[in-house]
């Protein structure tokens, strides 16, 4: 697993009598963008400060970089938790030189990149500025520049996109690209389906303390697929037959599913000498339904 | 190390750069001079020259009256004194005692010194009594004979053998003065570290800054930064109150010509005077105890005031656990009155034993003179208590800092001593 960033086995936490993980395990590839997925209270806040360690794992092994976790690892790591905050009453530049130089940094260095960073964020006249003078936006994208800021070899965010409008959320979702084409991991968690689909790579559905899905997106799209298909026809109503059966209609959109054993071709035949089509589409399901479905069956 | 050095360094910087540090540290050293020059002043300024016009139809009490160094009294007739009582201006006098039979009153155009209707008062006083003993058939100069004053010189016989003279009075100033500082600095670093935590939690910025060092650095690097703002206010309360009241001593020289009657003889003697007053009490001892006893009850008190600030969300949440906390850092504070007048008893061996109340009630001890081994074996003890608390707030601390929303019981926080890693 040498192109793997991350690796974590058979993770097990336990708070009291309650699991938090349950043998939890997942692969990061190197330079992926990883979506940890699941829903409220699933877990996945317990996996992000383990692999912060922040908090240690009851058992289970934590691979970094193909080394054994440890504490040198904070410096290669980046982590922007979704609570998240700055020191009100400070000011802006001394506080992210502060955090970059707690991440290991020299002074010097710190200062370097930061004012690199505010430059190209556009935010470079708010160094001086308090950061209870700032909006909550302001203070969302000086976030951001601190968790990036020490060039980490993986990054983690929890929920990056909240607190900024549409214009700055595509601005921190280009810089989160850009970040990911310089090679630098990402691991992504967001409650937003859609944004997982067109950031993501690879995901990992935790569901009560368990994964229940792990691998790249397309293949987990493959494997939920079922043989459904949609079929637009110009006017006339379609009939089920021996071929299919009909999952929903609407005017003259019709949802179909395979019959067992027989293929999409033997069913188009069957209709296309009845009705005429406009369109024959198979229907790749989207993560939200993926999400869904496999909490629901889990 | 060189993180949690990063983090004093906040801590500090941002601490000793507030205002509200800045004010106090300047009008600590101010009201302390202030109430030792203040009384001196008022002594002093009441000791002018007056004269006191007396009135009274038939002549008794006055002509009894005597001058003393800084009353003079001047009988005047009714009708000077009716008028007087109109227009006080223009004359000389500083007050008309009126009396009429056994009532006095005294007029002035001002608010009448306390010196001086005391010193008239005492002298009418005296004058009835002896008018009182003689209607008795008392001889007065068989009382004066009777009546007796001494005085005791306590002396203390130290291990070696030596008596030295025991200064209780010295003992009990110094003692109560740096029992009431710790309990004070206690108190005050003690909830900075506290509300330190919560403004961590509240502002959301701990989970951030745990990603870079572990909790127990953030949260010793914040007692340390703290401890560190405590000893540079206590060291600049020292020099700035020695400065000021230098300078305040010559100004008030200059200023009131009573006190520049005062000559260097007279210092001398004041100066002379302190030293004996003080002479059985090591202050060296007492200074270092005093660093030891702040720091050591500070590092105590401080982890158990953090893990109370993580516990929480908000400050107003903090009563139920700050109360078992302070509460025997008041008993300590009720406690200095009773144990300076018995600082070798038994509460007060024990007080200064259990380390929650020994930082207060050892300082108080300390002017006494304690035993060497006492010292020893409260200090230990103290130690080892603080590593104890240090040890169980930290990991209270590490779950507390990352929960929000819920509120914290008792029963919660062992189970949170349990949890690991």
């Amino acid at each position: 697993m040498k192109d793997s960033i991350f690796i974590a086995k058979d993770i097990v936490k336990q708070y009291g009598n309650y699991t938090a993980l349950n043998k939890v395990s997942i692969t990061v590839p190197k330079g992926s963008i990883y979506g940890l997925l699941g829903p409220n209270g699933a877990g996945k806040t317990t996996l992000m400060r383990i692999i912060n360690q922040i908090i240690a794992p009851d058992s289970g092994s934590l691979l970094f970089d193909g080394e054994l976790l440890q504490n040198h690892h904070i410096a290669d790591i980046g982590y922007l938790p979704e609570e998240r905050g700055l020191y009100k009453k400070m000011k802006v530049g001394e506080q992210a030189l502060y955090l970059a130089q707690l991440k290991g940094m020299s002074y010097a260095e710190a200062l370097v990149k930061l004012k690199f960073w505010f430059t190209k964020l556009d935010i470079l006249d708010w160094w001086n500025k308090k950061v209870e003078e700032l909006s909550k936006g302001m203070a969302q994208k000086i976030q951001f520049v601190v968790s990036v800021i020490h060039e980490p070899k993986l990054l983690i965010f929890d929920e990056p996109f909240s607190g900024f409008d549409p214009i700055n959320a595509a601005i921190i979702r280009q810089e989160i690209l850009e970040l990911s084409e310089k090679g630098t991991t990402i691991i992504f968690s967001t409650h937003r389906m859609e944004s997982v689909e067109e950031i993501c790579d690879h995901i990992a559905l935790i569901n009560k303390s368990e994964t229940i899905l792990e691998g790249p997106i397309e293949e987990i799209k493959k494997q939920f697929t079922n043989n459904s298909y949609e079929v637009i026809t110009a006017n006339k109503k379609l009939c089920e037959n021996d071929y299919f059966s009909i999952i929903s209609a609407k005017d003259t959109t019709f949802r179909i599913l395979l019959k067992e054993g027989k293929t999409h071709k033997e069913a188009l035949q069957s209709i296309i000498n009845e009705v005429e089509i406009i369109s024959f589409k198979k229907e790749t399901p989207t993560m939200e339904e993926i999400f869904i479905k496999a909490v629901n069956n889990a | 190390m060189r993180k949690i050095w990063l983090i004093i360094k906040r801590e500090y910087l941002v601490r000793v750069r507030k205002k509200s540090f800045i004010v106090m540290t300047l009008v600590g050293p101010l009201l302390m001079v202030a109430l030792m020059i203040v009384p001196v002043y008022l002594a002093n300024e009441s000791q002018e020259e007056r004269m006191i016009a007396i009135s009274e139809e038939v002549l008794g009490f006055s002509k009894q009256l005597e001058d003393t160094e800084y009353l003079h009294f001047t009988i005047i007739p009714e009708v000077e004194a009716e008028q007087l009582k109109t227009d006080f201006s223009e004359s000389p006098y500083y007050a008309l005692l009126h009396i009429v039979e056994d009532s006095f009153t005294l007029y002035s155009n001002q608010q009448i010194s306390l010196t001086v209707s005391s010193a008239i008062e005492n002298q009418l006083e005296q004058i009835i009594e002896r008018k009182k003993l003689k209607a008795l058939g008392i001889d007065l100069q068989l009382l004066e004979e009777v009546s007796t004053s001494i005085n005791i010189t306590t002396k203390i016989i130290s291990e070696d053998g030596n008596s030295v003279q025991s200064q209780t009075k010295a003992s009990m100033g110094i003692g109560f003065f740096s029992g009431i500082l710790i309990y004070m600095f206690i108190f005050m670093y003690g909830t900075m570290v506290m509300r330190g935590v919560i403004e961590e939690k509240t502002s959301r910025i701990v989970e951030v800054i745990i990603s870079s060092v572990k909790p127990f650095q953030l949260m010793m690097g914040k007692i340390l930064g703290v401890a560190l703002v405590g000893l540079t206010q206590f060291v600049l309360w020292i020099l700035l109150t020695i400065i000021i009241s230098t300078i305040a001593e010559f100004a008030f020289l200059d200023m009131s010509s009573m006190t520049a009657d005062m000559s260097d003889q007279d210092q001398s003697l004041i100066l002379a005077k302190i030293s004996t007053l003080t002479g059985g009490i090591n202050l060296m001892q007492i200074f270092a105890s005093f660093i030891f006893y702040f720091l050591a009850g500070y590092l105590m008190y401080s982890s158990l005031f953090a893990a109370v600030g993580s516990a929480v969300d908000a400050e107003e949440d903090t009563q139920q656990f700050i109360l078992p906390i302070t509460l025997p850092l008041i008993l300590s504070f009720i406690l200095i009155q009773p144990i300076m007048e018995n600082p070798d008893g038994t509460l007060a061996f024990w007080m200064s034993m259990i380390p929650f109340t020994s930082p207060v009630i050892m300082m108080v001890r300390l002017p006494f003179g304690v035993a060497n081994w006492e010292i020893a074996l409260s200090m230990c003890i103290l130690i080892a208590s603080f590593v104890f608390t240090t040890w169980l707030a930290a990991k209270i601390y590490r779950v507390g800092i990352l929960m929000y929303g819920k509120k914290a019981t008792y029963k919660e926080l062992l189970k949170w001593i349990s949890y690991k890693g």
